[in-house]
């Protein structure tokens, strides 16, 4: 008898501080709907009630249900029937099963299709409770913004023919855009989409790499403009499942076994255009990957969880050199490190969750939000991005360096941290890899939309501790306007890029010290865990400032001499 | 062919997340150091009679007896998907022991008339195991103990695998059966949220004067109902209002409830702490596990 929310300090904390009630105003505008729905809340205490109910329930199901079949799931993986039919691990199957019937499916859907229509924030609390017990799973629990995307671009005619299933959990659905030729640049992809004579739209070619691609509802990026080479030449579709879709091939990989990845074939099958033409990439592909984003983040913050507490238990518990292997400092280290690594990415994904809530506000036009739509769109942009790489590197770190507390039991299977350092690993792929998200987030930096989120955070006056925090902060922010300054100033293109991440690094970092800064106020914890942030982040602060701002180019004009040349064998 | 089906379930302090002293000092449960939550048991009993509503058709009533307060518990059976609840609350019946609960209990069970009525196999704080087998003695339905799974229910016919610690045996017997349910006969359903933030509201009469009586001083009995009735009436129109029972209601005699009908007399409560005072590994191999069985042996827990 557990429950992953409730025994979990930080998510706790972030529930009472991240500024949930602000979301929940936003979402529920004015709170008319309790006229009209029965279920729908009265007023912000009453939503933040419900979100608290929900989030306890979820907990207990995740840890008294969900995890113990992680490892099974882990271990069975899915089936690719003869029939072309996938039968997903029994684990997984059962979950499913479970959160649609406790209406978890359409979390973030407006009431009229059947959803709960809770705040993006509150979802990605609830991705990081379900990954912390099944990372597979939260690839299907986690893509509800499948379902937003429709509601938001589709007609009304689609959004009920879909919206209702998606949200009871009777059918599940997948975002189709990976091609053979097509990953990351997802300007080339090359599906063709095509009009009969009735004006009836088919698609016809292959997608790779496509997770739950045997879902029944599919969301299609191709391209329904001949003769065009860009992404002004694609449009989105949905296709229902049906013998005109072919799974060829289930992808055997690394990780997230219970996640189904797919090789589809479509053979001349129907499709129904969602929106526009012309507009599938941007901005309808766009707004997803904001979303999807985020929940892959919150994803990252569950498996660095798990592994993080595997970690801090097995290091009190496990006795050498004379007493638990906790007390030896190079030990302690990592788990301090561990711990504040986590905590960092945590704040910074629901930092920008809670954009995605004002983004969505202001598109329903629902807004009490005091924002421009084009500036709020900016931030959202540049804080899913940020959050998606934070958070996703911060798993893959957190989980190896669990691997490395548990040492040789870590590598073994008996342990679950093996699992956890695999299932880590793509989520710097996915949604955009690691590379994507740096080049989506760092030209917003360089413009100073960080910058305006820090002041937005810290611009006050501030007092005792907490004012020596905020001034090291400020500090740091200085850092970043100097970089920054430097590589505007210097015209170069290619220098440019290649200090991305460290511009972007410097951004997290400051993002995450203005909120610490403000969560020290609440405790003496995350006052530590400030002070901790600062001491250890400015002088690397420091070091990114003077790398950036050295103007050594060697890695671009001496490529071939620092990297070796390519041997190209007998 | 559908069922009407009655679940007993019972408010308990829960012993499984124990946050301070779990006793006092005088050998009684200390309440405040524990969450109060439904009897794990009984919402087993519940997804069992959940099951066959959903499969056959039917409806599911939940009944508790127990103070105000333990209207929480049919709530939590409305969410998951119960169809009503019956709170029987009542001063006279306070004290009960498990002879007068299953005399209470089947007062309002025949006033059901159930197809099917589902207990769990014990509950968390007695841990008596008795209330279910004398609640099927007192309403003479066809007792069935330790339920492991439901294997089917046809016609008139239910048949049920029984767990027996040294094996099972399945049974058949003819409604109308009373069934004791086993946590391992199945997972209980989360609840569903849209019933949860909707029937988070809902409240029984008791609990309706409880508040009325805490937020306000009442000049007299009438005008204290008066705005009990009205506030009844309000929770009635939107679907909110549990269903209250006093022992009248249900026709049970008040010698044979509460104190006055509870034989049972406590000979001495212990309070025994286990504490954990050394921990050992065992290495997970079979010189391992031969190394922990001889332990085992040698102080005693197993044989």
């Amino acid at each position: 008898m557990g429950n992953y929310f409730t025994d979990n300090d930080d998510i706790l904390f972030l529930f009472e501080h991240a500024d949930l009630p602000s979301a929940s105003v936003v979402m529920e505008n004015g709170f008319h709907s309790s006229k009209t729905i029965d279920f729908a809340p009265e007023n912000a205490a009453d939503a933040m009630d419900n979100y608290f109910r929900i989030l306890k329930m979820l907990g207990e199901l995740a840890a008294d249900v969900i995890a113990p079949t992680a490892e099974a799931t882990d271990r069975i993986g899915n089936r690719l029937n003869p029939d072309g039919s996938v039968t997903y691990a029994p684990g997984i199957a059962d979950a499913l099963d479970r959160l649609g019937r406790a209406d978890l499916m359409g979390f973030t859907l407006p009431y009229e299709y059947g959803g709960l229509n809770c705040p993006q924030l509150l979802y990605v609390m609830a991705i990081d409770i379900v990954s912390r017990a099944d990372a597979s799973l939260a690839v299907f629990f986690g893509l509800q913004g499948i379902a937003d995307t429709i509601e938001r671009f589709a007609s009304k005619t689609l959004k009920e023919r879909y919206l209702p299933d998606l949200a009871s959990g009777r059918t599940t659905a997948a975002m189709v855009l990976t091609e053979p030729d097509a990953g990351s640049d997802l300007q080339s992809i090359r599906l063709r989409a095509y009009q009969s004579e009735n004006k009836e739209w088919f698609v016809h070619g292959v997608k790779r790499f496509i997770t739950n691609g045997c879902g029944d509802v599919l969301l299609v990026l191709a391209r329904s403009e001949p003769g065009t080479m860009d992404g002004r030449g694609l449009s989105l579709f949905v296709v229902d499942r049906s013998d005109k879709v072919k799974v060829r091939r289930l992808d055997d990989k690394l990780g997230i076994h219970g996640s189904p990845t797919c090789e589809l074939f479509f053979d001349h099958a129907p499709a129904k255009l969602v929106g526009k033409r012309r507009r599938g990439l941007t901005p309808y592909v766009t707004n997803l990957l904001n979303k999807t984003r985020v929940a892959i983040a919150a994803q990252s913050l569950g498996i660095g969880e798990a592994a993080y507490r595997a970690a801090r238990e097995f290091a009190h518990t496990r006795g050498g050199f004379g007493d638990t292997i906790e007390k030896i400092p190079a030990v302690r280290e990592l788990l301090v490190d561990m711990s504040v690594d986590l905590q960092a990415a945590r704040a910074l994904t629901y930092l920008a969750g809670l954009h995605l809530d004002y983004d969505s506000a202001i598109f329903r036009r629902a807004v009490p939000v005091e924002r421009d739509a084009a500036g709020q769109k900016k931030i959202a942009a540049m804080l899913s991005a940020m959050g998606k790489y934070y958070a996703s590197e911060m798993s893959v770190r957190v989980a190896n360096k669990a691997l490395a507390v548990l040492g040789g039991s870590g590598y073994m299977r008996d342990y679950p941290v093996e699992r956890h350092v695999r299932d880590s690993r793509i989520t710097t792929i996915y949604e955009g890899t690691t590379q994507i998200q740096i080049v989506t987030a760092y030209r917003p930096v360089l413009a100073g939309v960080a910058k305006s989120v820090i002041g937005e955070l810290t611009d006050r006056d501030w007092m005792g501790d907490e004012a020596e925090l905020v001034d090291n902060l400020r500090e740091g922010v200085g850092l970043l306007d100097r970089a920054a300054d430097y590589i505007n100033g210097r015209r170069d293109q290619s220098y440019s890029d290649l200090h991305s991440r460290r511009i972007v690094d410097m951004a997290c970092v400051l993002i995450v010290g203005a909120l610490f800064c403000r969560y020290a106020e609440f405790n003496d914890a995350k006052m530590t865990v400030a002070k901790r942030w600062l001491d250890t982040k400015l002088p690397e602060l420091h070091l990114s400032c003077d790398a950036i701002c050295s103007g050594n180019r060697s890695v671009l004009d001496r490529f071939d001499v620092l990297a070796g040349r390519v041997s190209h064998g007998d | 062919m559908n069922y009407h089906s009655v679940v007993c379930v019972k408010q308990v302090p829960d012993t499984n997340r124990i946050t301070g002293n779990p006793m006092k000092d005088d050998g009684t449960v200390n309440r405040a150091a524990l969450e109060a939550i439904a009897n794990p048991d009984d919402m087993h009993a519940l997804e069992a009679a959940l099951e066959i509503r959903d499969h056959h058709g039917g409806s599911v009533s939940v009944i508790t007896m127990g103070p105000p307060r333990a209207a929480e518990v049919l709530r939590e059976a409305l969410y998951r998907g119960a169809d009503d609840g019956y709170l029987i609350s009542d001063e006279r019946a306070a004290g009960s022991d498990t002879l007068a609960t299953s005399y209470v209990l089947a007062c309002a069970v025949k006033k059901l008339s159930p197809d099917m009525v589902f207990c769990g196999r014990r509950t968390i704080d007695g841990d008596n195991a008795q209330v279910g087998p004398q609640l099927a003695e007192k309403t003479e339905l066809t007792l069935i103990t330790y339920v492991d799974s439901l294997v089917a229910v046809e016609d008139r016919t239910v048949t049920a695998r029984r767990d027996l610690d040294t094996g099972w045996e399945l049974v058949a017997a003819e409604l109308p059966v009373l069934m004791t349910v086993a946590h391992t006969a199945n997972t209980p359903r989360p609840p569903s949220v849209k019933r949860m933030m909707k029937l988070k509201k809902a409240r029984s009469r008791p609990e309706i004067v409880e508040k009325l009586m805490r937020d306000a001083d009442w000049p007299d009995k009438t005008s204290l109902k008066t705005a009990v009735d009205r506030r009844a009436a309000e929770l009635e129109k939107h679907g909110l209002l549990i269903q209250s029972w006093t022992l009248d209601d249900i026709g049970a005699k008040p010698g044979r409830c509460g104190l006055r009908g509870s034989p049972t007399k406590i000979h001495r409560v212990q309070s025994i702490v286990f504490t954990a005072a050394e921990q050992k590994r065992f290495r997970n191999d079979e010189a391992g596990v031969s190394e922990l069985i001889g332990l085992l042996i040698k102080d005693h827990t197993i044989r």
